[in-house]
């Protein structure tokens, strides 16, 4: 892998408490140049915290924290990189462009504000207070603020969060063209149909660690289960007492099994029933492999715990 | 790791001193024009001291004459630019920390100080507007300023309410949201009565003003007593205390921002 050569930004056995909570437990993290990566997990894995500490906002208490080589902390870091947050209440009296034209000035050659507005699609919004938006018209002037100044590197926390369909394929688009101009992106996000859609690369955390980490199809790949889905005349329970069925239920007529073995499962459906149709078999989603990944990560935790009592 | 090192010598990411400075420029200016376009915000606080003026200084002191209304002239002004440094600074501070404006301004490479140089600025403008009411109003007590002294007493104000900046900006890191203004009325309130400000020392009891050389308002007092010609005691001992005040809280509050947020 090339990716250590090109790291652009990066935690190595990074550690927060807060109190007696461990918010980050030795995390690694690399992005290189020009991918886009998503950070997936569930809520308190550490994904904010993660970003804390790469933003320099916070300091970690050991373990190393990089950005383009240096301390996040330096201003010279944080000039090459764009930050979308999940929740900043910008100042609700200035006007969109005002509010482009002041991010911009931070940065030492940023946009064109006609180009920002295009590229964020807010074109028509620049005279309007950012108070008097929609907030999914907010979350796009927040995105144009983030790219504004032409960054290396885009951080966005939970973009897509109260935006409608058409603002979210919009900001997709978006950070495709970001991506194509060579702009690397950490996205965290609780779409994982975002990350299935947008990222290069995955990387899973779970209890202040990276539980898993490669591409999405890798991640799929790690849970070896498939659905099945037909329409048929044997009974469920039928199909429920076979060996490798994990689960088996009926969606009206339409029976759902998951099972580790599609192949076999399948050939006992036909076997058993000449008239089934409508036979669909698939890998199992992201959002599948996803559960699958954290509930063992918390049973993992779980058992450390009770060894640890 | 050397590769690491090559990635940034390929594009190096330094800004011109011009481009800084306008970023300075830039904070400064939404700070401004942010306020002015919600006067709900700054108007009490730039009027309240006027008010009070008005009651206490100008009508019910008409029997007193002239040397009174003079004398609550410079102690009202240091009660009226108190508040834009305290509630000003540290009201806006606390909210901003708390809506996470704050947070997405230190993630971005906003130069460190432009922040509070921008909230320094709207302070001073609005002390200055609150100065010039009070002189305003203290024709009407008929207090005669020369040029020199009306202006010394705009001076004042508008130095004096940095420390009180500061002071605000530290609360403003320790009470996040709504507790800030609480919390301020708390210290402004009580800190003007003990330094003399609504009544003059002497009828305070005699502990009060023996520990009154500790608030900062006593001292930024002295000065504006100075301004208006009722003091020629020597000024720099208490502009040294004002000064080490403000540049105490300042440095105990960037410690706050940079460990906390």
């Amino acid at each position: 892998m090339s990716l250590t050569t090109t790291s652009i930004a990066r935690l190595d056995g990074a550690i927060k408490t807060y109190g007696r909570l461990t918010a980050l437990d030795g995390a690694n993290l690399q992005i290189g140049r020009g991918e886009l990566l998503a950070l997936l997990g569930p809520n308190g894995a550490g994904k904010t915290t993660a970003i804390a500490l790469l933003l320099g906002l916070i300091r970690a208490d050991a373990g190393t924290v990089e950005l383009f080589g240096r301390d996040p902390q330096q201003i010279e870091a944080r000039r090459r990189i764009g930050v979308m947050l999940q929740n900043a209440v910008l100042p609700p009296t200035l006007r969109v462009g005002e509010l482009l034209r002041l991010t911009a000035s931070y940065y030492p050659s940023p946009r064109p504000l006609a180009e920002t507005a295009e590229l964020a699609g807010i074109g028509e919004l620049l005279k309007r207070p950012y108070a008097k938006l929609s907030g999914g018209q907010q979350r796009s002037v927040q995105l144009a603020l983030a790219l504004c100044g032409r960054p290396e590197l885009l951080f966005l926390d939970e973009p897509t969060v109260g935006m409608d369909v058409d603002a979210r394929q919009k900001l997709w688009s978006a950070i495709r063209r970001l991506i194509a101009e060579g702009c690397a992106v950490l996205l965290t996000t609780h779409y994982l149909e975002e990350a299935e859609v947008l990222a290069d690369r995955v990387c899973v955390m779970a209890h202040g660690r990276m539980i898993h980490e490669g591409t999405v199809d890798e991640l799929r790949a790690r849970v070896a289960l498939k659905r099945i889905r037909c329409v048929t005349g044997t009974s469920i329970e039928k199909v429920r007492g076979w060996p490798d069925v994990a689960e088996a239920r009926l969606d009206g007529e339409r029976l759902h099994i998951t099972t580790a073995d599609a192949e076999t499962v399948v050939r006992h459906l036909l076997g058993a029933d000449a008239q089934l149709r409508e036979l669909e078999v698939q890998r199992a989603g992201l959002a599948e492999a996803f559960t699958e990944l954290t509930r063992d990560a918390d049973e993992v935790s779980a058992t450390d715990q009770r060894e640890a009592a | 790791m050397e590769t690491v090192i090559s990635v940034l010598a390929s594009e190096p990411a330094s800004m011109s001193r011009g481009r800084v400075f306008g970023a300075y420029l830039a904070e400064a200016r939404g700070e401004c024009v942010r306020y002015m376009r919600a006067p709900a915000f700054m108007l009490p606080i730039m009027l309240f001291p006027g008010l009070f003026y008005l009651v206490f200084g100008v009508l019910m002191v008409k029997s007193e004459g002239a040397d009174a209304a003079r004398y609550l002239l410079a102690s009202y002004g240091v009660f009226g630019v108190m508040s834009p440094g305290l509630f000003g600074f540290g009201v806006s501070l606390a909210l901003e920390r708390d809506g996470g404006l704050l947070t997405f301004k230190r993630a971005l490479p906003m130069p460190p100080g432009a922040y509070l140089l921008g909230k320094m600025l709207m302070a001073m403008c609005a002390a200055a507007v609150v100065i010039l009411l009070l002189l305003a109003l203290s024709r009407l007590a008929h207090v005669a300023l020369l040029p020199t002294q009306a202006g010394a007493l705009l001076l004042t104000g508008v130095l004096g309410v940095l420390p009180f900046c500061a002071l605000g900006m530290f609360i403003g890191t320790v009470f996040k949201g709504q507790g800030a203004p609480g919390m301020l009325q708390l210290i402004y309130l009580p800190m003007s009565f003990l330094s003399g400000l609504w009544f003059p020392l002497p009828m305070l009891p005699k502990f009060l003003q023996q520990i009154a050389p500790i608030w900062p308002s006593y001292h930024l007092d002295k000065i504006a007593m100075a301004a208006v010609g009722l003091n020629n005691e020597p000024l720099l001992p208490h502009v040294l205390v004002l000064l080490g005040f403000a540049v105490g809280f300042l440095l105990l509050a960037t410690r706050r921002l940079r460990r906390y947020g």
